[in-house]
């Protein structure tokens, strides 16, 4: 998990060197069985690429979509997923956990 | 996140230096804490950083200013055998499966070989030398096997005034009793050497080497998860 989280880090780097404007959206806490610890990240530039993972796959493009309002604004946003959510389940995360996802800039 | 900590995490991680990211979730306010700069029972969140760096899983702190993030960077876990013997070859394959790298030391080269010791990084030093060498940390663990004084007592003295989170030696109640009569003619302390294991690993009656090799990363695995500083 360790590798993939540096090599996450390193592509927002990238990005941002080449003149994107990069996000970052990490796990901050999880409930139930949730595929993905706490600390594992997402990040996702203005073309809406991305690298990483927060979730497994179920949620990545409900997140890519804040964090391209989250580039646009600069204004950083907690996410809640769970199977509770109507949008969640729209997005796939029916592994019966909940997750919660802080999304911040890079500036 | 401003950038300058993006790269100041990047390069930490790159010097293999412990280090968390505590966010604040309401004012979104970011600062670093170094593993090596938490005081001792300072304050709350530290003492949350001390018990989060141990486990390896950060999560959110709820303090006085809210809520706050704590993000942790580890350097990766490392396994280090003393002894290039029978229960190193299966140690050294179940250690790299449960996700520590592993390196050998041992300066008899016949059995320190890459044939016996495939993809594992062998060190043929003199044992104090090659762990000085290493630079111990709080993520690293050290099993010492060859049952010969002249390797494993060099290594115990080096591993003993580390913060390695786990030191095992290998041999019964009777050859570890005179090891620590040694240890402590050597000048080591009664707490140092309290800080061995022996004999190793956890009592499941292991016979082969396979199943002392378990046994051992059992051990090692209850250190890491269970009982927080060394």
């Amino acid at each position: 998990m360790n590798q993939e989280r540096h090599d996450t880090l390193d592509q927002a780097a990238a990005w941002h060197d080449a003149g994107h404007g990069v996000a970052l959206a990490t796990v901050v806490k999880t409930w139930g069985s949730s595929p993905r610890p706490v600390g594992s990240q997402l990040a996702v530039n203005d073309r809406g690429d991305f690298e990483g993972s927060v979730s497994g796959g179920c949620i990545e493009g409900a997140v890519v979509l804040a964090a391209l309002d989250v580039i646009r604004d600069g204004e950083a946003r907690r996410l809640d997923f769970g199977v509770t959510n109507e949008q969640a389940w729209e997005v796939g995360l029916a592994c019966g956990g909940k997750i919660e996802i802080y999304v911040e800039r890079l500036e | 996140m401003r950038r300058a900590i993006l790269d100041e995490i990047r390069r930490a991680r790159d010097e293999k230096r412990a280090v968390a990211l505590v966010t604040n979730l309401k004012s979104n306010q970011q600062y670093t804490k170094y593993l090596i700069d938490l005081k001792k029972n300072n304050s709350d969140i530290e003492s949350y950083l001390e018990a989060a760096f141990r486990s390896d899983s950060g999560g959110v702190f709820a303090g006085e200013d809210g809520d706050n993030f704590v993000q942790i960077i580890n350097p990766p876990l490392r396994l280090v055998l003393i002894g290039a013997v029978h229960i190193a070859q299966a140690l050294a394959s179940i250690g790299a499966v449960a996700g520590y790298d592993v390196t050998i030391i041992d300066p008899r080269q016949s059995f320190a070989s890459d044939a016996r010791f495939p993809n594992v990084q062998i060190c043929t030093d003199w044992p104090d030398d090659a762990l000085n060498a290493l630079d111990l940390d709080h993520r690293t663990a050290i099993a010492v096997l060859s049952h010969d004084p002249k390797l494993d007592d060099p290594a115990l003295s080096v591993a003993l005034k580390s913060p390695c989170f786990y030191i095992g030696a290998l041999g019964s109640k009777r050859t570890h009793a005179a090891r620590v009569e040694r240890l402590i003619e050597a000048g080591l302390s009664d707490d140092d050497i309290s800080r061995i294991r022996g004999p190793i690993g956890l009592d499941i009656g292991a016979k082969t080497p396979a199943e002392i090799a378990v046994a051992i990363i059992a051990e090692v695995t209850r250190a890491l998860r269970r009982e927080g500083s060394p």
